[in-house]
């Protein structure tokens, strides 16, 4: 029972966060950007663009300008986060790749920093007169679950094992379609759970940040109107009300 | 003079921080709001005259169709994860310290009405989300501080995701202008060039009778016969220029100044009485209708004029508009002379001829004058000089350091791409607005008074027609004299050799005080 009904979440999950994206991405991709606004000084070549993008995704260049203690727990969370995912891939993949095996331990440092990452950020959230009001219920809440996740992960690790032999299996036989038993601990399934809800709440919130900042005109245009015409768009502009831009 | 005073004190160290974050005061600027428009005015630019009986619905229909036509609004709305790092970003929130003024809260008053109607979350949990319907409160609240927003892109530097609150403003004005709400100042200036073709509404003939004068000025002060033609036919360069550099000081100084190097340089140019304005107000209310008509004014003059090439003097948005949307929005260029930018910055020509060592300067000229510059934020954040990026920060300098002897940058966080605003950009230097005009030029004023302490600096240049108006406003309420802006091209004015000019050594250059308009 609880298989199953794990099983149905976690494809009801995953396609609605593929789908949602997908939706997302294509939507920005399709509505016009009318005129040249990157904000300057700005590359003048695609490859400078290119690399402008990369500093900002992976090092946050403008939040390194903007706040130092901002960019300390944001930095530290995401990269973080990218060290946990790469650590979860052993449960998806068979046999586990040599380097997954390798970073298992850096996964685990993730897996506080991560955590720790967050509670900064929320910190700031509540103690920063700013912040706070800025903060709508929804966004202590993403923190909430975030943590949560990750509370429950390394509370997993380090307390209350859970049988990983037998979530690997559920998770290939997920990909197969060939459902296998999931280990009924409860931390196990507030865990995934909870992945879950993020997966659903990804393409609705906030979240998507991530795919907005490569759509984002500011830093993905080229310097160029004098030298080359800019004309994307230009003529296809769509004239239409709600319909078109709701969701 | 209060600089000299601080100059003794000797210590700058015990000056506010030009950034010094204040304690939040909710409200404080709630009662801001500019003169609305008359119906006239709102006629004259396309937009009903007053507020039409299905607003709310109208409103709402716009905000779709504006975030379906622009994909910059669309991922900004969506994007922002309430980081806070834009939270103390902008002057009018530093001057003021009213919570609607940090960027954030700024674009959450449009953001808070996107999702209530065009999000999932904010269609069924719209207090989770702080999502909230469109109101009359909601739409006062639009009227006071998005007009307390001169889209400086300050913020939008420090965004990770490049969030533009500029963008955003831009588009809650369009919004506003369509249901009826708009604003005195800007569409009554707009209205002016569409019918007139400039902002301050000056005739073809009163236009030209003020350049005789100018002429004879010229004259009196060089011996020489330098021209200010208008509307001359097959010109090499046409110049478009602000409005108040024809009327205003500090402004017209600057303009003898461009006046003085093409007469150096032999050069064949005109002005237009057709497009004698380089501001484009259109931009600020976010209509791209007005924009490209206002812009149109400019191709037709360059067209009937058959001139080669086009130049711009000293003005930030106007800049921003010829750089970045002329060529989209009423390109190609393909009848003037591909050999130099289309559009070209004054500065850009002024800075190759003193690179080419074509000018000869009497920096002793500028000796009285102990400097700074004041970068402009359209320039600075919205356009680029010369062929790299960041052209737009040395290339004023390198020229005020050809012309003039001392001079000190301001503090390093309030310059460059970090520029604070003057506070009266955006379509906001308006007199009922004074206040907040003051409140957002504190940060710049307070760096400005770092370096009066420090260098003795004494005047500060800029190369926009707002920021100067705004300076000569403001500059008293923080013990400067008003005639302590002046334009770039002013002291290079003041420093170029003319071949068979008699000099009169004795003679001060000229910065008479004077009173700007405000009609930048
Ligand atoms: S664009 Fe400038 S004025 Fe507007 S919110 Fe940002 S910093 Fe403030
Ligand atoms: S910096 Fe950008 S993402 Fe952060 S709160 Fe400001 S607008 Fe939102």
């Amino acid at each position: 029972m609880i298989t199953a009904i794990f099983a149905l979440l976690f494809y009801f999950a995953a396609a609605f966060l593929i789908a949602g994206l997908g939706l997302r991405v294509w939507q920005y991709a399709k509505t016009p950007a009318p005129l040249k606004i990157p904000t300057t000084p700005a590359p003048v070549t695609r490859t400078g663009v290119v690399l402008r993008m990369a500093r900002e995704v992976t090092l946050f260049e403008s939040l390194f300008k903007a706040n130092k203690w901002i960019w300390l727990f944001g930095w530290v969370f995401h990269f973080a986060l990218v060290l946990v995912l790469l650590r979860h891939l052993r449960y998806f993949t068979d046999p586990v790749w040599g380097w997954v095996v390798w970073m298992q331990p850096l996964g685990l440092y993730g897996g506080f920093a991560m955590v720790a990452g967050l509670l900064g950020l929320w910190l700031r959230r509540v103690v920063v007169a700013r912040i706070r009001y800025i903060s709508a219920p929804s966004d202590h809440l993403m923190l909430a679950l975030i943590v949560a996740i990750g509370a429950s992960g390394l509370l997993m690790r380090y307390v209350a094992r859970t049988d990983i032999v037998a979530l690997k299996a559920f998770f290939l036989g997920l990909f197969a379609f060939d459902w296998q038993p999931l280990p009924a601990d409860p931390v196990l399934l507030v865990h995934l759970g909870l992945v879950a809800v993020l997966m659903i709440v990804f393409p609705i919130s906030k979240l998507l940040h991530a795919p907005g900042v490569f759509f984002s005109p500011g830093r993905n245009q080229v310097d160029n109107p004098r030298e080359k015409r800019y004309q994307a768009h230009w003529a296809a502009k769509p004239a239409a009300g709600r319909a078109k831009a709701g969701r | 003079m209060v600089e000299l005073a601080i100059r003794n004190s000797n210590a700058s160290q015990d000056l506010p921080d030009p950034l010094e974050i204040p304690d939040l005061a909710p409200g404080a600027m709630a009662a801001s709001k500019p003169f609305p428009a008359s119906p006239d005015h709102q006629a004259a630019i396309g937009f009903p005259g007053e507020l039409v009986d299905d607003w709310k619905e109208r409103a709402i229909d716009k905000l779709g169709e504006l975030v379906a036509g622009s994909r910059g609004l669309r991922v900004y709305l969506d994007s922002c994860v309430k980081c806070g790092a834009c939270t103390d970003k902008c002057h009018y929130f530093l001057g003021s310290g009213d919570p609607n003024n940090m960027p954030v809260a700024r674009q959450d008053l449009l953001r808070k009405v996107y999702r209530r109607y065009f999000t999932f979350a904010g269609k069924y949990f719209p207090w989770l989300v702080g999502a909230q319907e469109l109101s009359e409160e909601v739409l006062d609240e639009w009227y006071s501080y998005f007009h307390q927003c001169s889209q400086c892109r300050r913020c939008s530097v420090y965004c990770p995701y490049g969030i533009d609150t500029a963008e955003v403003s831009m588009a809650a004005r369009e919004i506003m202008d369509t249901v009826g709400k708009g604003q005195k100042y800007c569409n009554e200036i707009i209205g002016k060039v569409h019918k007139i073709g400039n902002n301050l509404g000056l005739q073809e003939k009163a236009l030209k009778a003020t350049l005789e004068d100018l002429e004879d000025d010229l004259e009196e002060e060089t011996g020489l016969e330098i021209k200010l033609p208008v509307d001359v036919r097959g010109a090499d360069i046409l110049l478009v220029t602000p409005s108040a550099d024809f009327f205003a000081e500090p402004h017209i100084d600057g303009l003898l100044g461009y006046a003085k190097v093409f007469h150096q340089m032999g050069e064949s140019w005109t002005l237009s009485s057709h497009a004698s304005e380089a501001a484009n107000f259109g931009m600020f209310i976010g209509s791209e209708e007005n924009m490209r008509k206002m812009a149109m004014r400019v191709r037709k003059a360059a067209e009937d004029l058959g001139v080669r090439r086009i130049i711009f003097g000293e003005c930030g948005h106007a800049w921003r508009a010829a750089y970045s949307f002329m060529n989209t929005l009423v390109g190609p260029f393909d009848f003037l002379d591909q050999n130099y930018p289309i559009p070209q910055h004054i500065c850009e020509y002024t800075h190759d001829l003193i690179e080419k060592g074509a000018l000869t300067f009497d920096k002793s000229r500028n000796d009285h004058i102990r400097l700074t510059f004041h970068d402009s934020c359209n320039v600075a954040r919205a356009s680029r000089m010369g062929d790299r990026p960041g052209g737009q920060f040395e290339y004023p300098r390198a020229i005020l350091r050809a012309v003039c002897n001392h001079f000190y940058d301001m503090p390093a966080d309030t310059i460059r791409e970090a520029t604070v605003c003057c506070g009266g950009g955006g379509g906001l230097l308006t007199d009922e607005l004074m206040d907040l005009r003051k409140k957002g030029a504190q940060p710049r004023m307070r760096a400005l008074q770092h370096v009066a302490a420090e260098h003795g600096v004494t005047h500060m240049a800029a190369i926009c027609a707002i920021c100067k108006t705004q300076f000569a406003k403001v500059m008293p309420e923080y013990g400067f004299e008003m005639d302590a802006i002046v334009s770039i091209h002013q002291l290079v004015g003041n420093a170029i050799i003319l071949d068979g000019q008699i000099m009169d050594d004795d003679a001060a250059p000229d910065d008479a005080p004077g009173a700007g308009g405000d009609e930048g």
